[in-house]
């Protein structure tokens, strides 16, 4: 072992810590299509302790180090870009607290989404929060790192503005608290009515700091759940009628999704709503207001609701939807990547065009699927290419596909979701300078070792 | 390799090391570990990467290959089309390892045990039969079934006593059947998980041989490793015997009523052995058996059923010990999760559970507070 080997087996045993050529092989990756650089070291810590003395460990060394939750964000945000220690946040995993009436519960950096969902529901089953549909191993402080989707986005936001406080670990070393619990015991908010420093860490990657304890807000859980798909081959109306959906207040999520497999999903558009009622009531109640927010585009030939086969409701009523991974195989090759700018719902038409025009121009099988952010505030809208990891010219073609979306998303108003580093240069060269300027002051102050995760919103002369 | 065709078709989302409803991390080897590595996904990436020549087989790829418990919980939740053959891959890249002669030396051992003595203990087969003294279970000679009782049950201390309770209580309730002694040979099971597939296939097709030469057309075992074994894989070597597992045997008996049974006041769990549970669906017979006895309440453990904890043991486990030592060893974590239960009995199904959960329990010093029982063993001592 080298010396600093040696010391991070000080810190967190000989047994969470490897310099090995396996972990270097694979945590030097994720799934997606970015260029692999391998860590000098991986580490499992599991305590904040220990993250602090790893931190002040690599501050004194100036050895760059990146938190990494399950790597699935496919963007190479967790790669070491200039090698240094990877930190596999899941040994820290606890749900330190559930406060029921106060319906928040505060978790360690590392905890899964799947762990939380599983926890609420065997002992606190009215309550839920806002499950993206990566995999269940997806890590809660990750997700909201990134400004992460999930099921309750469309009424209350990006799954960032759910949290209630936070707890990370600066460049120092030294743990700062943010929001209520940085005066209080209650994690209730993570800045209002004080100065909002959450954003200081949101939307960084860890390049400002490392998430160990994190505030999620939880959410009231009805006793029913279904779903209901509205079909139409009008992609120019999807605006319009996700407007008048968001209008009745009654949905709890909103999915457009449109591919070209099975056959008979081509070429039309699928708006899946997803809605929730305590008795038939109310879910028949709700159902009613969503059909009857469609009625001109029926009466107009425009599109229609499907019967849900049942057989498909378990797949689209699963949180997260494991189906999402399964797009991986679609080819037999194990591999999907998607670009999802954060754009403007009236640009649904252009984007479901662009990804037509990119899948037949690549020769990629594709699927499209917007992600209603708030009232039809704005939406996630993924360019998803499915691949085979064992044909290396398939997946240059799914980089170059990627690539132009990354332009088109710009030219179009949008603004990169969990950017990749060429995106976050591409931002940053559109940005308006003071606002760059800003976050270089941020960055500077905040990391002025330029150890977090490297590579990563850095902002050049 | 075989399978090579496959692995590349690992997204690595995780799903595999996951319990179905998310409760906690069910892989045995990452729940020990802790690197990515040691999952599933894990595996399969670096496999891969050795079949292009981008990592070498190293001492640390030789434990991570082989710390693998072969439970199946990737199997059960995997969501990909390949996931029935998960296990599979990683098996076939063990052979692989085995064909090279790049393995770790405790697998080595066992191998070279096996083929050497037909044991993993180095004992002589003539002390194979030994467990059985004073029982008055006689050889098969035609008899119903034949009972296979396999390598742990025959050597070691612990497993012995359950064997001798197995029998016994299968004799009591009337079950025709005799054992082949000091004539019993290595079922293979863990031989084949190890990824010795020539050695398999000589002990399968030797076993086979003798069974159609004593006209053996019903077997019960003792072991559900052997369970697997026999049922699974024999019939590619042209067995043509029915397999069961002990449980099988006796759920039945328990409600037509030669076993007489007491009131007998106790809170018991059930630990599903992954052989006869995630490999073999079988998740009845043993609850059954439980529930037969009068004031026995059974209760279950948070991971249980297709997705119950494995003790880590299987794959070879119980041999090589690569998954073994620690607090967070899988048996010591097992039986963390049966005390929180409440319950005062951890009932076994398999010898290598038993030895793994027994030992767990001491070294948490439990003793006061947990036993581990074979349900033939809480049933005799039921027993009216």
């Amino acid at each position: 072992m080298t010396d600093i080997a040696q010391a991070l087996a000080r810190i967190v045993g000989d047994a969470y810590v490897s310099n090995r050529p396996e972990e270097a092989y694979f945590y030097a990756r994720d799934p997606g299509l970015m260029p692999s650089h391998p860590p000098d070291y991986v580490v499992v810590p599991k305590s904040v302790e220990e993250i602090q003395d790893i931190v002040r460990l690599a501050h004194q060394e100036k050895i760059p180090i990146v938190p990494m939750g399950a790597g699935l964000a496919l963007t190479g945000l967790v790669i070491p870009l200039k090698g240094g220690i990877v930190m596999d946040m899941k040994r820290m995993n606890r749900i330190l607290e559930v406060n029921e009436k106060g319906r928040y519960a505060v978790v360690e950096g590392g905890t899964s989404q799947g762990l939380l969902r599983s926890h609420l529901e065997k002992h606190f089953p009215r309550l839920r929060h806002s499950i993206p549909d990566s995999p269940a191993t997806a890590t809660i402080a990750a997700n909201v790192m990134i400004h992460g989707q999930g099921r309750l986005t469309q009424q209350y936001g990006f799954n960032s503005d759910m949290i209630c406080g936070l707890e990370v670990v600066l460049a120092s070393g030294e743990v700062c608290r943010i929001g209520s619990p940085a005066l209080s015991s209650d994690w209730f908010s993570k800045g209002a009515p004080m100065p909002d420093l959450s954003g200081l860490f949101l939307g960084w990657f860890g390049a400002t700091g490392i998430i160990t304890k994190i505030g999620v807000k939880l959410y009231p859980r009805k006793k029913m759940r279904d779903v209901e798909i509205f079909i139409t081959d009008r992609q120019d109306l999807v605006p319009d009628m996700v407007y008048e959906l968001t209008h009745t207040e009654m949905v709890e999520d909103i999915n457009v999704f449109a591919q070209p497999k099975p056959m008979i999903f081509k070429d039309n558009h699928h708006i899946t709503l997803f809605f929730t009622g305590d008795t038939e009531e109310e879910l028949e109640f709700k159902r009613k207001m969503i059909w009857h927010s469609l009625d001109r585009f029926i009466k107009a030939k425009d599109g229609g609701f499907m019967g849900v086969p049942p057989v498909m409701k378990p797949t689209l009523l699963d949180m997260p939807q494991r189906s999402v991974s399964r797009f991986a195989d679609v080819k037999k090759g194990g591999g999907f990547e998607y670009s999802g700018p954060i754009i403007m719902v009236d640009k649904y038409p252009d984007c479901a065009q662009k990804i037509l025009e990119l899948a037949e121009k690549y020769d990629l099988g594709y699927s499209g699927m917007a992600r209603i952010i708030g009232r039809s505030h704005a939406m996630m809208y993924g360019f998803a290419f499915t691949f085979n990891r064992a044909d290396e010219e398939m997946m240059e073609r799914t980089r170059k596909a990627l690539h132009e979306v990354s332009e088109f998303a710009l030219e179009t108003g949008g603004v990169f979701w969990k950017a990749t580093v060429d995106e976050q240069k591409m931002a940053m060269d559109k940005m308006d300078p003071t606002t760059l300027g800003l976050m270089k002051m941020i960055k500077a102050n905040m990391d002025p070792r330029g150890i977090m995760n490297p590579g990563n919103w850095e902002v050049d002369e | 390799m075989k399978y090579a065709d496959i692995v590349h078709r690992c997204f690595r989302c995780g799903y595999c090391k996951f319990t179905g409803d998310y409760t906690d991390f069910n892989c045995p080897a990452y729940r020990k570990f802790r690197f990515e590595t040691y999952s599933p996904g894990g595996r399969m990436w670096l496999i891969r990467a050795w079949l292009k020549d981008e990592i070498q087989n190293s001492d640390r790829f030789q434990e991570i290959l082989f710390s693998c418990a072969t439970c199946a919980n990737c199997v059960e939740h995997c969501v990909f089309t390949f996931s029935e053959d998960l296990v599979n891959i990683f098996m076939a890249a063990r052979e692989e390892m085995v064909n090279s002669g790049m393995i770790p030396p405790p697998v080595r051992d066992y191998l070279k045990n096996i083929t050497v003595n037909g044991n993993p203990y180095k004992l002589p087969a003539a002390e194979r039969g030994k467990w059985v003294e004073g029982l008055g279970l006689e050889p098969y000679r035609g008899q119903e079934y034949l009972f296979y009782v396999g390598c742990v049950g025959s050597y070691d201390e612990r497993a012995q006593k359950m064997a001798r309770s197995v029998a016994g209580l299968l004799t009591k309730a009337g079950v025709s059947m005799g054992i082949l002694g000091e004539k019993e040979a290595c079922d293979g099971n863990e031989v084949r998980a190890l990824g010795e597939a020539g050695l398999f296939e000589y002990l399968a097709r030797q076993n086979i041989d003798q069974f159609k030469a004593l006209q053996v057309k019903k077997i019960i075992t003792l072991d559900p490793h052997a369970f697997n074994a026999f049922k699974n894989d024999y019939p590619d070597f042209g067995a043509d015997v029915e397999v069961y597992h002990y449980t099988q045997i006796l759920a039945p008996l328990m409600a037509s009523g030669p076993l007489s049974l007491k009131s007998c006041e106790q809170k018991v769990t059930f630990h599903d052995p992954c052989y006869l549970g995630r490999h073999n669906k079988e998740y009845d017979a043993p609850r059954t058996i439980l529930k037969a006895v009068p004031g026995l309440e059974l209760v279950e453990m948070e991971r249980y059923g297709e997705n119950a904890f494995c003790c880590g043991g299987g794959g070879g486990n119980f041999f090589t010990d690569i998954l073994g030592g620690g607090e967070d060893s899988p048996a010591r974590l097992r039986v963390r999760e049966a005390l929180d239960t409440g319950a005062e009995t951890l009932a076994v199904a398999c010898p290598q559970c038993a030895k793994m959960l027994e030992d767990a329990v001491k070294s948490e010093e439990l003793e006061e507070r947990l036993r581990v029982r074979d349900i033939s063993e809480i049933i005799t001592a039921c027993m009216a």
